[in-house]
C-alpha cells in the first residue's frame, strides 16, 4: 500500500537541485517585453492619449490603449463554466480599461524589444482622464449618495442573497433571552506567492500559445477564447512548475491580454511578467468582509435565534464577486444550528483592488466573526468557551439539505481535545485567569468549518489517463493542477493503489498542456485529492480491466480468478504470480496477434460533497503598554479524512498556519483615502510572516475516513487558515478581557480597543 | 539614452567567466539571462523575499540589488553549484528533500544558499540564531518549519552532534 506512507515528493528533488522550470525559466530570451500603464486616479474615464513620445522610444514596437482593443466583455474567475446563463460568470471585464474603476487600472500596454524601453514608454504615454468621485469602504459604498462604480449594478451591490430559517422575528420575543451583538471586520490581503504572476505568448501552429503560471489551464484557455473572440479549440495553455498560488492565479489574470498583444505584434513571442508591486495591486486580494451578527440566547446557553449581515469588499471589478461571502454565509446555519435564522450576504462593488478567490474562500473571514462572536457569547451567558461549543457546535449525524454533506464522525470534539491537550487549555486558563500587570497571557481556541470542493453549486468533475508503457509503467494524467501543494504525489499514490503496482511504477505527467491534459478545472477549493480519487478509481478499474484481459489470453485463467497486485499479475485463488506486469505489457504491444496500447481515460462526474473540520488552540502573551501580542504556541488540528501522505499533509497545514498568523497579527493591504492608491504594496511594508514571527507550528489529526471517497479522503489545502485569526483573537480576549474585533491584532488596532477599554 | 556595456570577469560556480553587461543590470540578471542560472529566482527585485540569494566570496547577498558590474573579480556560487561530482545532491539539499522543506520550490534556491553559509560557518547555532539567520527568506508555502529542521539536523550532521528530536 502507498496511500498513508510519507513518499517523498516526486519533484523535491529536482527542485532542490535547481533545475525545476518555471514560466520565466521556459522563455525565450527572444521574447518582447510587455509593461502596463496603469491609472493614477481610483475612478474615472480616459478621455484622451498620447503616445507619440512613447512610440518615438528606440526598441518600442507597439502602443496599444483602451480604445484600441476589441469590445469583448469577458469573465475572469476561475469557475467552471456554467451552461445556464444566469450561473455564469459577470462578464465586465476588456483587455484595457477606458472606464477606471481603481488606482491602478490597466488602461494602455507597451510591447518592446527591452525591458527599459517598454518601462520608458510607459512613462511616457500621457492620459488625460475625467475624475469621478471613488469609494473604498463598502458601507460608504452603499449610501445612496456613494458614486456608482458600475451602471447595470445601483447602489453599487453585486449582489445579495440571504437564508431565512424559522422566525427570527417572532423568537427573539421569547422573554428573558440574552442578546449579544458584534460587529467584526477583516481586512484586504494579498496572496505573496514567491513566483509573482508571468505568462508569455506566441502565435504557433495556427494556434495562440500561452504559457503561465496559473492554477487552471482549462479555465484560462476557455476564457482567452471569450476574451480575444476567437475559437476556444486555437487557445492552448501551458502551466509549467508554478511557485505558489494560493487562489490569486485562480483567475485569469492577464493571459487574455498577453495573448492578444501577441497577435497585434504578428505572434511574435511576448512576454508579460508583472512586478510585486502590481501582483498586490492588479492581481487580485482577499475580500475584505464586515459581518454584523446578533444572537439571542437562554441563560443555559441555549441558541433561540441569530442573524448575520456581511457585507464583502469585492473591489473594482466582479471576479470570483458573490461566491466568497456566499460560501461564508453558507457556514452560518450549520456550524452552530439554530431553528430561527436570519442571513443576508452583500457583494458590494468599490474602488479597491479586484478581490477574487484566495485560501478559505470566505471562509477565514467568516469564521473570524464567527468564532470571535462565539466567545462572546458565551462570556455573555457565563459559560466557558469550549464547553459552550461542545453544547451548541453542530452534531454528529447532522445532515446538510442543501449539499447532503453529513457530519459522520464526533470530529470537533475529537480535534478540540487533542488540540487542548497539547496546549494545556485547561491548567492554564484557571492559571491565567484574575491577571494584573503589563505582561498577561490567555488561552483561545476557534474551530473552523470547511466544504471540500464546489458540488452541488457548480460543476465537479474530474479525468484522469493512464497510459501502460513496454515496461510494465505508466504515464498518469489529469486535469487537477500542481501548484506547490503536491497534488501529483498523492495522485501518484492513490493510482498505485487503484491499480496494483508500485509507487514507482508511476510517473506523473506534471506540467499541463490543454493540448494534451485531459479536462480538468483546475487547482481550487481543496478539491484536488478528493475529486481526483473518484477519477483516479474509475480509471483504474478500466485500465485494470483491460490489462486482465490480456493476461486472460496469456494465462488462460478467467478475468474473474486474476488480480494485480505489486506490479505483478496474480491468480487469486492461490495467490500465485503468473507473470510480471512487464512481460504482459511487453507481449501487449509488441504482439504479432494481438497488439494494442493500452489505455484508460474517464471522467468522474462527482455527486458529492464532503465536510472538513478542524481547529486551533493558541497561547498568546500580551503586552498592554506596547499593545502587542506575542504568539507563544499554537496547534492546528485537522479531520481531513484518510491522510494520503501524512508529511505532505504536515507541510501543507504548517504553511497554512503561516498565513493565519499573518492574516492575525499583521497583514493588511492600507489605502490612502485621498486617493485610492495602495501604499504598502511591497514585501518590506506589507507584513507577512517571516521566520521569526513564528513559535513551533504544532499539528495534529483525526483521521476519519471520509465514506464519500474512494480513498477516504477530502479536504486539506485551504482549511489551516480558516481558524487561526480567530483562535488568536479569543487567546487576547482571555488574556486582556478585551474583544478585538478588527483583523490584524497588530498594535494599532490593539491600541484603539485597550484604549476604549480604560487599559490605558 | 546610450547604452553602455562594460565587460565583467568573475567565477560564477568555479569557472573563469568574461562577458559584456548592461551597466544596469542586476546580477540577478546576469545571472539568469547571460549564464541561464535560473536557479536564481526573482520574487521582488528590491531585495525583500530573498529568492535570488547568491554568495559571493563566502557571503550571502540579494542578487537582485547587487550590480552586475559590481561582480568584477569576484567568486559567485548558485545553487547550481552544490551538486556532487556525479550530480548527487548535497546533504543540504537531501535534507530539504527529506525533511519535507520543499513545496512550491520557488524560495528553495535561496534558503538553500544561505543554509550553506550557515553550515560553511561551523558552528552550532540555536534554534533563535538560526531563525534569525534565515530571516531574509520569505516563504508562503511552509511556513518555515521543516526549512528549519532541514538546516538544523545538516548542522548537527557537518558538526558530529548527536541530533535529538525535541
Amino acid at each position: 500500500m502507498n496511500v498513508g506512507k510519507n513518499i517523498t515528493r516526486m519533484d523535491a528533488a529536482e527542485k532542490a537541485a535547481g533545475r525545476t522550470k518555471y514560466t520565466d525559466d521556459l522563455c525565450d530570451k527572444s521574447a518582447l517585453i510587455i509593461k502596463i500603464k496603469h491609472s493614477t486616479i481610483a475612478h474615472g474615464r480616459v478621455i484622451s492619449m498620447d503616445t507619440k513620445e512613447a512610440e518615438k522610444i528606440p526598441g518600442v514596437i507597439k502602443v496599444v490603449t483602451c480604445f484600441d482593443v476589441p469590445k469583448n466583455y469577458f469573465p475572469t474567475a476561475g469557475h467552471p463554466w456554467s451552461t445556464e446563463e444566469s450561473h455564469q460568470d459577470v462578464c465586465d471585464r476588456l483587455l484595457l480599461s477606458e472606464h477606471v474603476c481603481y488606482y491602478g487600472d490597466d488602461v494602455a500596454a507597451v510591447v518592446a524589444e527591452t525591458e527599459i524601453a517598454a518601462v520608458q514608454a510607459v512613462r511616457a504615454i500621457q492620459v488625460e482622464y475625467e475624475e469621478y468621485p471613488f469609494v473604498l469602504d463598502v458601507q460608504e459604498a452603499m449610501k445612496p449618495e456613494a458614486p456608482c462604480i458600475h451602471e447595470k449594478y445601483p447602489g453599487n451591490i453585486l449582489a445579495h442573497t440571504n437564508i431565512r430559517n424559522g422566525n427570527y422575528q417572532k423568537a427573539i420575543k421569547e422573554p428573558g433571552l440574552i442578546k449579544v451583538e458584534g460587529w467584526y471586520d477583516t481586512p484586504s490581503v494579498q496572496h505573496c506567492h514567491i513566483e509573482n504572476f508571468i505568462c508569455f505568448a506566441e502565435e504557433k501552429e495556427g494556434k495562440i500559445v500561452v504559457t503561465s503560471s496559473t492554477q487552471i489551464p482549462h479555465i484560462v484557455r476557455r476564457i482567452v477564447g471569450q476574451a480575444l473572440g476567437i475559437d476556444w479549440g486555437k487557445v492552448r495553455i501551458i502551466k509549467p512548475y508554478i511557485g505558489g498560488g494560493f487562489g490569486n492565479k485562480q483567475d485569469a489574470l492577464y493571459e487574455p491580454l498577453c495573448a492578444y498583444l501577441s497577435t497585434q505584434v504578428g505572434g511574435r513571442l511576448v512576454k508579460l511578467d508583472v512586478s510585486r508591486e502590481e501582483t498586490f495591486v492588479n492581481n487580485r486580494t482577499r475580500h475584505a468582509i464586515r459581518s454584523h451578527i446578533i444572537t439571542y440566547l437562554r441563560k443555559d446557553g441555549t441558541i433561540v435565534a441569530n442573524k448575520l449581515e456581511a457585507f464583502s469588499n469585492q473591489g473594482a471589478y466582479a471576479s470570483h464577486g458573490h461566491a466568497i461571502v456566499a460560501k461564508g454565509m453558507g457556514c452560518f446555519p450549520q456550524l452552530y444550528p439554530c431553528p430561527n435564522i436570519e442571513a443576508d450576504a452583500y457583494t458590494i462593488f468599490t474602488n479597491r483592488p479586484v478581490a477574487g478567490a484566495m485560501r478559505g474562500y470566505g471562509i477565514p473571514q467568516a469564521m473570524f466573526a464567527v468564532e470571535s462572536h462565539t466567545d462572546d457569547i458565551a462570556k455573555a451567558v457565563g459559560m466557558e468557551p469550549v464547553e459552550f461549543r461542545r453544547k451548541n457546535l453542530m452534531p454528529v449525524g447532522f445532515v446538510d439539505g442543501f449539499s447532503k454533506n453529513e457530519n459522520y464522525y464526533d470530529t470537533f470534539n475529537q480535534c478540540m481535545n487533542k488540540g487542548m491537550e497539547y496546549i494545556d487549555y485547561d491548567r492554564k486558563k484557571k492559571k491565567y485567569a484574575n491577571q494584573t500587570g503589563n505582561i498577561r497571557r490567555g488561552v483561545g481556541l476557534a474551530v473552523f468549518w470547511y466544504n471540500t470542493a464546489v458540488y452541488p453549486i457548480a460543476l465537479e468533475s474530474s479525468s484522469c489517463r493512464m497510459v501502460l508503457n513496454q515496461d510494465g509503467t505508466l504515464q498518469l494524467q489529469l486535469g487537477e493542477t500542481e501548484i506547490g501543494q503536491g497534488a501529483d504525489t498523492a495522485f501518484a499514490q492513490m493510482a498505485a493503489d487503484a491499480i496494483g503496482v508500485p509507487f514507482e511504477s508511476v510517473h506523473m505527467v506534471s506540467c499541463q498542456d490543454t493540448d494534451v491534459t485531459p479536462f480538468g478545472t483546475g487547482a481550487y477549493a481543496s478539491r484536488q485529492t478528493y475529486v481526483a480519487s473518484f477519477s483516479i478509481q474509475k480509471t483504474a478499474e478500466a485500465f485494470k480491466k483491460r490489462i486482465l484481459e490480456h493476461a486472460h489470453e496469456y494465462t488462460g485463467m478467467p478475468v474473474s480468478n486474476l488480480n494485480l497486485v505489486d506490479g505483478n499479475i496474480v491468480r487469486t485463488s492461490d495467490n500465485r504470480v503468473l507473470m510480471s506486469m512487464k512481460e504482459l505489457a511487453m507481449e501487449a504491444l509488441y504482439s504479432r496477434n494481438h497488439s494494442e496500447h493500452i489505455t484508460a481515460e474517464e471522467t468522474a462526474d462527482i455527486k458529492s460533497n464532503a465536510y472538513s473540520f478542524g481547529c486551533t488552540v493558541a497561547e498568546v502573551e500580551v503586552d498592554i503598554a506596547l499593545c502587542k501580542a506575542k504568539l507563544l504556541n499554537i496547534i492546528n488540528v485537522h479531520d481531513c479524512g484518510r491522510l494520503i501522505n501524512p508529511a505532505l499533509a504536515k507541510a501543507q497545514v504548517e504553511g497554512g498556519m503561516s498565513m493565519g498568523i499573518g492574516y492575525a497579527l499583521s497583514e493588511q493591504l492600507i489605502f490612502d483615502e485621498k486617493t485610492g492608491r495602495a501604499l504598502n504594496n511591497n514585501l518590506l511594508d506589507y507584513k507577512l510572516s517571516t521566520f521569526m514571527d513564528h513559535p513551533h507550528l504544532e499539528v495534529q489529526f483525526a483521521e476519519n475516513p471520509e465514506p464519500t471517497s474512494p480513498f477516504g479522503t477530502k479536504a486539506l489545502g485551504e482549511p489551516p487558515v480558516c481558524s487561526v485569526a480567530p483562535a488568536i483573537r479569543n487567546a487576547v480576549l482571555d488574556a486582556t478581557g478585551v474583544a478585538v474585533n478588527q483583523l490584524p491584532l497588530n498594535p494599532h488596532n490593539l491600541f484603539k480597543r485597550f484604549y476604549e477599554e480604560g487599559l490605558l | 539614452m546610450s547604452v553602455q556595456y562594460k565587460l565583467v570577469t568573475c567565477t560564477i560556480n568555479g569557472v573563469e567567466r568574461s562577458g559584456m553587461v548592461d551597466v544596469r543590470a542586476s546580477l540577478t540578471d546576469m545571472l539568469r539571462n547571460d549564464y541561464r542560472l535560473t536557479s536564481v529566482k526573482k520574487g521582488c527585485e528590491v531585495g525583500e523575499c530573498g529568492a535570488c540569494n547568491v554568495i559571493i566570496d563566502g557571503e550571502c547577498f540579494n542578487s537582485c540589488i547587487y550590480l552586475a558590474v559590481w561582480a568584477e573579480g569576484k567568486n559567485i556560487r548558485t545553487l547550481e553549484s552544490l551538486l556532487g561530482p556525479n550530480g548527487e545532491l548535497s546533504d543540504i539539499q537531501q535534507a530539504f528533500v527529506d525533511e519535507t522543506a520543499i513545496q512550491c520550490g520557488f524560495c528553495s534556491p535561496g534558503f538553500i544558499m544561505t543554509a550553506v553559509e550557515i553550515l560553511e560557518a561551523g558552528k552550532l547555532y540555536t534554534d533563535d540564531e538560526l531563525r534569525k539567520l534565515l530571516s531574509g527568506h520569505l516563504c508562503r508555502c511552509t511556513g518555515y518549519e521543516n526549512i528549519l529542521r532541514a538546516v538544523k539536523k545538516t548542522m548537527y550532521k557537518r558538526l558530529g552532534v548527536e541530533w535529538t528530536e525535541e
